[in-house]
């Protein structure tokens, strides 16, 4: 009977979506184009004012933040974590986000606000010089189109899942309806589509987790059917103890030892990568600067951390029920493969959130579920191919290469530099199809770029002394370094990787990214001190020490009440965390 | 309100989210009503009309507080955005 039922599922589209299922999609669009539509059209002659984000209030900025990242990352890697390690995932967000989150509010947002420093490559330009600007430049426009990849991928197994076209078709396609979207003027609103998506992506996350533990009897039943799934497969499935507590997370980190998971989780996880990955994240950041004032611009990041803590009760908690509701989950789960899953080549992990709505919802709310999605892998895979462009076209081109045009020209050649991305990402999909979990991949390219830049990034603002000959130094050693640890371990590269050091999981893109920040900051040091450094009067604005303290402190916060100011917020978002990992 | 400002109306994004959400809210309240409820995927509960009827209060909820406090230009910003935007295009 279950034999058959596989069989059959391989043959016909994973999603049976109605006419109803269309009509929701449809009006999503018709929002979200419409905006654009408007927009390009100036029917209003203040509507550039609206669309930038200036008159938003911090509770949109805040929900603009947590949904610019909650895209094909949060959503089907999370749930594929939680397939296959359950809730030690949750690190991802209470260790991997929150601190890093205050911290960007606390520490760094007055820093940015007060300094002008408006992207990461203009930071390196103007500290460090061309080298490190160059080196940045280009490992960030890959890094775009390697993550864009990601984004169509995962676009591309749901048009899979929902029509049943071969992949690759399902990729061009897919990137088809991205660059649509991009030149129908998608982008000009982006702070509202990210709003918009993250409503109807808790508004059909929240009935299908509920749903779930509805039909497995409530949490109980859950943790009932997650032990008794280990225990039927003691040798492929990890001990349910593993997978119902947090810590010490082993089967997340694939380390034998439970005190060097923690280290793994705290100095890979919580620091190296998630600092790295929200402090020089200026797609995030940007989404703070929109906000009125500094006061607002400190506070997004800590409002957002509200929200996102409890992200992963929409997001990892359906992985773990799909592991034990949906049949042919909990069979990859036992180790056995099953043909099938969203791209066709056979069911993963990955694939764990779209069986879950097959099996669970009804159509009508699965037509809510597929446009959270949509919108979502959409609109990442749009905001990395304008980042890539505008790197591209001024980062690169206008600063290197052809110099002086008119802004004309630069233009013209981003509307080319869109084309050449759609297209490189069907190639960069492929890639990303080769990982069963993306988060491995994901942790894994993280570790490359973002880890050395963290590193530089913080030594040269914090550390007057540095030179320009170390900043690009140590962007490159801290690259290569985190490159050899993967291709090195068992799987972080997938199947390239040569295994010669016993790390896999992701505990292997912890230790690379761990590495490359290690790397990276003692040949900083070593290089500074034999090299001579910048004059301190060119490094004001953009190291502490040099920055006036009045550039770093917003006057009118002191006068708000308590629940209004960024420190006190931010101190009961760390006790709620801290809470929330003493329950888990 | 002095006749001379305005306001944000189609723009206010409490405008936009509580649009989306109603118009969401009565599709799903329909299905759950008219449609199938599908027992054996939902454990027997009408999933459509629960997340409907709440869709449904959502979007009131932000077009109510859209309506009752409104969000006022300031022309200076909008200038200012408009000088930004020129020169970078």
């Amino acid at each position: 009977m279950a034999a058959a039922h596989v069989v059959t599922l391989a043959s016909d589209t994973l999603i049976d979506a109605h006419a109803v299922d269309y009509l929701l999609i449809a009006i999503y669009f018709a929002f979200v184009i419409g905006i654009g539509v408007l927009a390009s059209r100036r029917v209003s002659d203040s509507v550039d004012f609206f669309l930038s984000g200036r008159s938003l209030p911090a509770w949109v900025t805040g929900l603009a933040f947590i949904s610019a990242n909650l895209g094909a990352v949060e959503i089907m890697g999370m749930s594929a974590n939680g397939a296959q390690f359950g809730l030690p995932s949750v690190h991802y967000f209470w260790i991997g986000a929150i601190p890093a989150m205050l911290f960007l509010g606390v520490v760094m947002m007055p820093f940015y606000y007060g300094s002008k420093v408006r992207s990461v490559p203009e930071f390196m330009r103007r500290r460090f010089g061309p080298g490190a600007h160059l080196v940045n430049a280009i490992s960030f426009a890959v890094a775009q189109l390697l993550i864009a990849g990601i984004n169509l991928y995962l676009l591309g197994s749901i048009v899979h899942a929902l029509l049943g076209w071969p992949l690759w078709i399902a990729l061009i396609v897919a990137a088809a309806i991205v660059l649509s979207y991009i030149t129908l003027g998608g982008l000009r609103a982006a702070i509202y589509n990210e709003v918009l998506q993250f409503f109807v992506i808790v508004a059909s996350l929240a009935p299908l987790t509920l749903l779930g533990l509805h039909r497995l009897g409530g949490w109980d039943g859950l943790t009932d059917k997650v032990k008794a799934a280990a225990d039927a497969n003691p040798k492929t499935v990890a001990p349910a103890a593993d997978q119902l507590n947090s810590w010490p997370g082993d089967a997340l980190t694939g380390f034998d030892s439970s005190f060097l998971s923690v280290i793994g989780i705290v100095f890979g996880l919580g620091f190296v990568l998630s600092f790295g990955y929200w402090t020089t994240n200026f797609v995030e950041v940007q989404r703070a600067m929109a906000s009125d004032s500094m006061a607002s611009a400190r506070k997004t990041p800590i409002i957002g951390s509200f929200p996102k803590m409890f992200i992963p009760f929409i997001t990892i908690v359906p992985g773990m029920i799909a592991a034990v509701l949906v049949s042919e989950i909990g069979k990859v789960k036992a180790g056995e493969s099953v043909p099938g899953g969203a791209s066709g080549d056979g069911v993963q992990f990955n694939d764990a959130l779209l069986y879950l709505m097959r099996d669970v919802l009804p159509n009508g709310l699965l037509g809510l579920a597929i446009t959270g999605l949509l919108a979502a892998f959409m609109a990442g895979m749009a905001a990395n191919i304008s980042a890539f462009n505008t790197v591209l076209s001024y980062d690169l081109i206008q600063t290197y290469i052809v110099k002086d045009r008119e802004d004309r020209w630069y233009l013209g050649i981003g509307r080319w530099a869109t084309v050449a991305a759609t297209v490189i990402a069907i190639f960069t999909a492929g890639l990303a199809s080769n990982f069963s979990n993306i988060m491995n991949y994901l942790q894994t390219l993280f570790g490359f770029f973002n880890a050395p830049l963290f590193a530089t990034f913080i030594l040269g603002m914090f550390w007057k002394r540095m030179t320009a000959a170390a900043g690009w130094v140590g962007l490159v050693a801290g690259t290569l370094s985190a490159v050899i640890v993967a291709f090195l371990s068992e799987d972080a590269f997938g199947s390239w990787s040569t295994g010669a050091l016993n790390l896999s999981g992701q505990g292997a893109s912890f230790v690379a990214a761990s590495t490359a920040f290690v790397v990276d900051i003692l040949l900083s040091v070593i290089v500074s001190l034999v090299t001579r450094p910048k004059p301190s009067e060119e490094l004001v604005g953009l190291v502490y020490s040099e920055t006036p303290r009045a550039n770093l402190i917003d006057e009118k916060e002191a006068t708000y009440p308590w629940y209004r100011r960024t420190v006190p917020l931010a101190a009961v978002s760390l006790v709620l965390v801290i809470i929330l990992n003493l329950l888990f | 309100m002095a006749q001379n400002e305005k306001t944000a109306g189609l723009f206010d994004i409490r405008n936009v989210i509580g649009g989306l959400m109603a118009v969401y809210g009565v599709v799903l309240t329909l299905m759950g009503a008219f449609g199938d409820e599908e027992g054996d995927k939902t454990g027997d509960v009408n999933a459509n009309l629960w997340a409907g009827l709440v869709l449904l209060v959502v979007g009131i909820v932000f077009l109510a507080w859209a309506r009752m406090r409104p969000v006022v230009v300031d022309e200076e910003a909008v200038a200012e955005v408009r000088r930004e935007d020129e020169h970078n295009l």
